[in-house]
Parts: C-alpha cells; structure tokens; sequence
C-alpha cells in the first residue's frame, strides 16, 4: 500500500468513474434531489456518511461472516440487509443524540437505505480490494477511502446538478423542455464533461 | 449441497436475528419524548411550510406554538384566524384577533395601456431586469410584469394576464405576503379581505407626466378625496392612498376617478334599508351621495335599490334609527 494507491482510488472514484455521471448509479436522487443546492448539499452528505459506515460495515460483514461461511454468493442480499439496518440504526441515534444534525440530515436518510450507489459501492469494494487478494489491513483501508470518495463524488455531481438547474430556473427553456426532459439532458452532457477524465493515468 | 444451504439460511436468519434485536433495543434506548401536541397542532396547519409565519415550515412553527414561544401577533397568515383559533383550542390558550388578508397589486398598467421604454429581453425575473436597467416600463413606480410575485406564490393565487397586468386570485391567495417581500418595486399590499376599493396606481408622478405614460395612472386629481365620504382617501406625494381602517367600499372614488386608477372589485353591493321607525325627517335624503333615498317629508321614506352604493352615510345621519345597511351577509351596518 502507498500513497499513489489511495490517491488513484481517491480522484478514480470522484472523477474518473464518478458514480453518477461515469457508472450511472443512484441516478433516482440525482435528478429527484438535485432542485435546490441546499437539499442538494444535505443529501449529499448523507450519502457520504452512509456509503462510509457501509463500506466499513459490509466489509466486515464479508470477510468475518461470509467468507468463513463460504456463502459469498449471498453477498446482495446479505448487504441490503445490513445497509438497511444501518441506515435505520444511524437514523435513531442522531435523532437522539443530536436533533440540529437530524433537521439537517435525517430527512434524507431513509431516502438512501436502498439506494443502488450505496449497495454498489458496497459490491465493488469486495469486487476490486477483496476478491483480489490485497492483505486484509490494506483492503480495509482502501474500502473506507473509496467509500468516503464515491460519496464525495456523488455530491459532487448532484451539487452541480443543483447549481445547473437552479441557474436554469430563470432561463427560458421551451415549454416541452422544462422539468425533467432538460434535467436529463444536462445529466448526459455532465456525463460527456465527466468522461474526459477517463484518459487520467494516476500511479 | 445440503450444508451450503443450511449454513446460508443459517447465517442470514441468524444476521436478520441480530440485526431486528439491535434495531429494537436502539429504538427503546434512543427513543425521543415528542409532545403529542405537536402532532395535533401540525395537523391542524395548512402544511404549505410557506414560512410567512418566520419559522422554518409549519412544522418549526407547530413546536415553537407547543412550546410556547410565539410571541403576541405572529400567526399563521395562510390558515388565518380560523386555524389559530382551532390552535388556540388545542393549546388551551385564547387566539389573538386576525385580519384575514388579501395581496393587492397596486398597478394596472399593461403593455397595452402603458408606455414601454425599452424591451427588456434577459432572465425572466423582475429582479433581474431592476438590476440591470430598471423597469422595461416608462413608470418607474410601475409593475413590470416579469412574474416574480407568480412564481414565488406557494398557492398559485398570482396570474398575469396577456397585456402583462398582475392578478391576484383572491380565494386562493392566503395572504402569506411572499410576494410582498419579493416584489422589487414594493407595490403589492396585503391589504384586509374585505376590501373590494383599491387604487391601482403606485406612481408618485405629478399628474401630467403620470398620465403621458400611462393611461391608468393616478394624476393627483383630489377628486376622490374630496368625494370620499369617510374621509378615508389622502393624497400622499401625489397618490391616492385609501386608509382601509376608515373605508366603507361604498365605491364613491372608484366612480370619480377619471383615469379609472381606483378599481372597486365588489361583486354585490350592500343596500341601506329604512325600517318602521322612519318618521320622514330627511336627514338622509341630504347626506346620500348618490340620491337614493326617495320620499316626502313626514312619511316612510324609501331606498332606491339600483342608486344606493351602500356607504352608509344615511345609517349615521338618521336621527330615529330606523337605517340599517343589509349585504349578502346580513347586516352589515346598524345604527348605534
């Protein structure tokens, strides 16, 4: 493990395979979510922390349960499972132990329990730093930092998102456009802009 | 084969176990104590989390009324006086008097009936065109039709109709005053709801430049203050400014006004209605602005229905007693 490493996941996983705008996954909050830049923000920190704690918490559950079982074919199932629980679980407690953090976050929080970004990034970090063998210290580390930075570049997309429709509000967009028609639009024109990083070589 | 499925349903059962215990422990240790109330009070609220009350969505506001904290006169402007009385009832305290209001839009000058100075074609937003060169309209003081009143109305209350003249939908206007705030010319009032009389002219222009640019424009004429028999019209900076705390909407000004710039919107009017009491003094026969009381003196005198604008003069003049103003509503005004 090096630094080179974890900064390759870090940028591949905010801007080369975006995972909105490059793997096209939890595209239902991006273009539900993405009105105004404050519930923008909101969400996406929510999904940060979520993909996080579901990174770390799915990879223990692989390489302590499943593993052992040699039962990994269940892994789908088993991780929706835990992200749900997880989601309810972190739900209660920042209800409780903070009501400001819960105003802010809470209402975006059982949006995501089954969000496929969240159970993807879950899948792919058993995919890419399991399956292939890394020791078990640096596998752990690479999970949580690709989870935190899939996160990171999934507000960072709906961020823009946001930015763009709000901006587009005063516009005149034509009548059969207005609404989702030209959000869809704008996300296939972000996914062009983002594919320009695909010819990035980090490490 | 048989123990890859035993271990999986196993292992799973035994994950879905654990993680239901877990859910169900934290649900009792982190459980948060909510004032029932809250609830009730949440319910009984438009829900439209419109924010004119100054608290953040309806919810926000619920809590700061469970809690007590509201301080005296802040209501909730789209449920008005009903809703806080029903509030007031859930809480066991006394609700504060409201007057229902309404939004007035004080211009009526279109692209037709007004001059256009330039033709203004960036963002579609009045802030915006203030911000760059003014209002597209040779009225400074003027609407300029762009609709940002209609689009921050959460009740869809705002039209603006093909000339480019603001209306206000006055059933679904719920006198939240967003678009009070948002208009950056400052001509929309809330004004009370049972007002129909309303100057639609915000230009402080001396007369003869007011009207060069607009055909609807208020020219400082004083015709309306001199025929108000309330005294509630006053000349301010060369507007005529209706003083609603004085205003019978009997329409008077509305008649005089030469460039129609006061607008009465009452559907039905109110009539005065002489009773047994009359003894034919004539009192009122002097004071009717419209001469629509009829009869000899000494005998009952009678109301001419299609003359009387219900203002009420008369029910104040008649030394007897014997008037009384009856509307759609019932009386409305009775002899003190």
């Amino acid at each position: 493990m090096d630094l080179g490493q974890l900064l390759a996941i870090i940028i591949g996983a905010i801007f080369v395979s975006n995972f909105v705008l490059a793997r096209f996954l939890g595209l239902c909050p991006f273009v539900g979510v993405s009105k105004d830049s404050d519930s923008a923000l909101g969400m996406g920190m929510a999904v940060i922390f979520v993909m996080t704690m579901a990174s770390i918490v799915t990879w223990i559950v692989y390489t302590y349960v499943l593993v052992p079982l040699e039962i990994t074919y269940l892994r789908t199932i088993a991780f929706i499972l835990v992200i749900a629980t997880l989601v309810q679980f972190v739900e209660m407690v920042i209800e409780k132990t903070s009501p400001a953090l819960h105003k802010s976050l809470g209402i975006y929080l059982p949006l995501i329990t089954t969000n496929c970004a969240v159970l993807g990034v879950a899948v792919l970090n058993i995919d890419t730093f399991i399956a292939t063998g890394l020791p078990r210290a640096t596998s752990f580390i690479f999970t949580v930092v690709h989870g935190l930075s899939a996160g990171i570049g999934f507000t960072l997309a709906l961020v823009l998102m946001a930015a763009i429709r709000e901006r587009l509000q005063l516009g005149s967009v034509p009548k059969s456009m207005r609404g989702i028609p030209i959000t869809f639009i704008i996300a296939g024109l972000m996914a062009i802009a983002f594919s320009g990083f695909a010819g990035l070589k980090i490490g | 084969m048989e123990s890859v499925v035993a271990r999986s349903i196993i292992a799973l059962s035994g994950m879905a176990a654990v993680f239901g215990a877990v859910l169900a422990i934290a649900s009792r240790v982190f459980a948060v104590h909510r004032d029932p109330r809250v609830e009730q009070v949440l319910d009984l609220l438009p829900g439209a989390n419109c924010g004119a009350c100054g608290y953040p969505g309806c919810s926000g506001f619920a809590e700061a009324l469970v809690k007590g904290t509201v301080p005296e006169g802040v209501i909730c402007p789209p449920g008005g006086a009903e809703t806080m009385a029903k509030i007031a009832e859930v809480l066991g305290v006394d609700a504060a008097k409201v007057i229902p209001k309404v939004a007035v839009v004080h211009c009526s000058g279109g692209v037709s009936n007004s001059v256009q100075r330039l033709r203004y074609d960036g963002i579609e937003d009045c802030r915006a065109a203030m911000l760059v060169g003014g209002s597209p309209k040779a009225c400074i003081f003027g609407c300029l039709g762009l609709g940002t009143c209609k689009a921050v109305c959460p009740f869809g209350a705002v039209e603006i109709d093909d000339d480019g003249v603001v209306h206000i939908d006055t059933k679904a206007c719920t006198g939240c005053g967003k678009c009070v705030e948002a208009c950056p010319v400052n001509i929309i009032e809330l004004a009370p709801r049972d007002m129909y009389v309303h100057v639609k002219c915000s230009s402080h222009d001396k007369g003869k430049k007011a009207k060069s640019v607009c055909e609807v424009a208020c020219i400082g004429c004083r015709l309306c203050v001199k025929k108000c028999p309330h005294d509630a019209i006053h000349m301010e900076d060369d507007l005529a400014v209706i003083d609603y705390t004085k205003c019978t909407n009997c329409g008077i000004c509305a008649a005089v006004c030469p460039t129609k710039a006061i607008r009465d919107s009452a559907r039905a009017r109110p009539k005065a209605l002489i009773g047994s009491k009359c003894e034919g003094i004539g009192k009122c026969k002097e004071v009717c602005p419209t001469k629509a009381i009829e009869g000899e003196p000494g005998e009952r005198h009678e109301v001419n229905r299609d003359k009387c604008i219900g203002c009420g003069l008369c029910v104040d003049a008649c030394p007897t007693k014997a008037i009384s103003v009856v509307g759609a509503l019932g009386r409305q005004r009775e002899p003190v």
